[in-house]
């Protein structure tokens, strides 16, 4: 599905990622962990298109894309939901969804979608005009990934889904990944800190550290990996 | 009374005009955070195609209807055009630059626009057509308000309506509202940015061009150095509403227009500018952000 060949990029004088090499199969949930500063989020924004990849190449089913602009990679069905959210404060909760789908023309398919998140999260159906500012944290990481379905994509790339959840929260969270991904057959590559959950319901795994993949390996292995149990598991 | 009333009237004309070129410049600032300085150029290009336009069909005899639509659809075509291109080859290259760059190539177009017109057209004065008639049935009110600004406050609150319908329900509109709030994720979402950039320029340039025709049509003359003033006058309403913001815009006009008309007619018309300036100094200390503008304003 997607696939990462010796990648560089960094922002001015800094280089972020030096030769990354990762591969994605198609409805495959694979994990990228590492500890803050890591390059994870950039990994990211480099396949998004955002960061421009300075070296190397990114293949989309065999297309290279890392010359295309972000808004062509969205259009070939590769999502991201951003570490922090970014909700549209100012816009509906239907207005956000509304612009996960901006690029689509199905009017049928769009409310079937609609539907279908509402029906993940009847909290949004309930809050549907109000504005995606005033949602609480783990309301607007419901409204983040829902705006992400929206697009109905090929590969979800989710950013710390987790990040600053309460524990109930972010094992629903989790369960909404694993069920994307079965019902779907939505690929995804997980950025996650909580190491522990992402591996559990991950089939593969990558370690980063410094911009550098270190280790990459079945999910069950690395959960069971002395260095990763040391470095990312606090066992 | 009258006086009163009339003066409140002509505060609103002036403030609608204002309106018109103040939008271009809060739009522009809330999509890409730049003060685009060569606005009130593109506002005087409006009113110099309308002249031009309207001065060889009123030689050929049009009716003044006629004239008045053609000569402001090619202004704001040829404004907009002006306001793409500007944008295109002065702002786009500096994207990533550090904010001055773009703000000081910003102040060069409105010096190269200006100077372009002077050499291309005239250093004096030109007189403009009067484009709107004094209609009959103004006649028992026209003490109080004259026909030229009835239209210009009707055209200006149909502009006003059409903008924010498009702002609020169309695609285009949509995407500009998610580009000014998170330039980011409106690009993960699929957001082709460098469009949305270019129908703000778009949008902006045919409202200050149509506020050209008006103004001109108005006051009876033109000559290439009206944007300049119009333009800070316009810009210093949008910072009085609140910069980035479109209600703002419009606010801070109608504040300015009518503060302006009440200090000409009771004090005294040299004490103008003194009265607006004066105005955007207090609100600069006491709401720095604008009367309708978000205090925190971290464009990055
Ligand atoms: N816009 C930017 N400009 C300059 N440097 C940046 C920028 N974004 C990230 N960096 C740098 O790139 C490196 C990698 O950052 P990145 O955000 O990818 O880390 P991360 O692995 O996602 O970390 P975290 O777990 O804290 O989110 C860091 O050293 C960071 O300082
Ligand atoms: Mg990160």
């Amino acid at each position: 599905m997607l696939e990462l060949k010796n990648v560089e990029t960094g922002y001015g004088h800094i280089q972020v990622l030096h030769d990354v090499n990762l591969t994605i199969h198609a409805g495959e949930i694979v994990t990228l962990i590492g500890a803050n500063g890591a390059g994870k989020s950039t990994t990211l924004m480099t396949i998004s298109g955002i960061v421009p990849c300075r070296r190397g190449q990114i293949l989309l089913r065999g297309q290279e894309i890392q010359a295309l602009s972000p808004d062509k990679i969205v259009a070939l069905g590769v999502c991201q939901v951003p570490e922090g959210r970014h909700i549209f404060a100012d816009l509906t909760v239907r207005e956000n969804l509304d612009l996960g789908a901006f690029l689509r023309t199905d009017k049928v398919g769009i409310k079937q979608d609609l539907e279908y998140v509402y029906s993940l999260f009847p909290i949004l159906a309930e809050r549907r005009h109000q504005s995606g500012g005033t949602l609480s944290g783990g309301q607007q990481q419901m409204l983040a990934m829902s705006r992400a379905l929206m697009a109905r994509p090929q590969l979800l790339l989710l950013d710390e889904p987790s990040m600053g959840l309460a524990p109930l929260i972010i094992t629903q969270i989790f369960e909404i990944i694993k069920a994307i991904n079965k019902e779907h057959n939505t690929t995804i590559f997980l950025v996650e800190q909580n190491a522990h959950q992402a591996l559990h319901i991950a089939d593969r795994g990558y370690v980063i550290e410094n911009g550098r993949i270190i280790l990459a390996d079945n999910a069950d292995k690395l959960l069971s990996n002395p260095d990763v149990q040391k470095a990312y598991l606090g066992i | 009374m009258d006086y009163f009333i009339e003066l409140f009237c002509s505060g609103l004309t002036r403030g609608s005009i204002y309106a018109l070129i103040a939008l271009g410049y809060t739009m522009v600032y809330g999509i890409i955070g730049l003060i685009n300085f060569a606005h009130g150029e593109i506002y005087m290009i409006g009113a110099f195609t309308s002249f031009i336009v309207a001065t060889v069909l009123s030689i050929y005899g049009f009716p003044l209807a006629a004239i008045v639509v053609v000569a402001g659809v090619a202004a704001a075509i040829w404004s907009s055009a002006y306001g793409y291109t500007v944008e295109k080859i002065a702002y786009k290259p500096l994207r990533h630059a550090p904010r001055l760059a773009p703000l000081i190539s910003a102040i060069g177009m409105s010096i190269l626009l200006q100077n372009y017109v002077l050499l291309a057209q005239t250093s004096d004065f030109l007189p403009f057509p009067e484009l709107i008639p004094e209609f009959a049935f103004m006649e028992p009110i026209a003490h109080i308000i004259g026909s030229s600004d009835i239209v210009i406050l009707l055209t200006t609150t149909v502009v006003m309506l059409a903008l924010t319908f498009l702002i609020k329900f169309t695609r285009i509109g949509k995407a500009m509202r998610a580009t000014a709030q998170d330039r980011t994720m409106a690009l993960l979402v699929g957001i082709n940015v460098d469009r949305v950039i270019s129908a703000t320029f778009i949008i902006g340039s045919a409202l200050a061009a149509i506020g050209g025709l008006l103004i001109a049509s108005h006051i009876g003359q033109i000559n290439f150095a009206i944007g300049f003033i119009a333009g800070i006058k316009a810009f210093t309403a949008a910072v009085l509403g609140g910069i980035g913001s479109i209600p703002g815009a419009v606010l801070g006009s109608l504040i300015l227009g009518l503060t302006e008309s009440f200090a000409t007619g009771y004090i005294s018309s040299d004490y103008e500018d003194v009265f607006a300036f004066s105005l955007l100094v207090l609100i600069l200390i006491f709401k720095p952000s604008g009367l309708l503008g978000k205090a925190e304003t971290k464009k990055v």
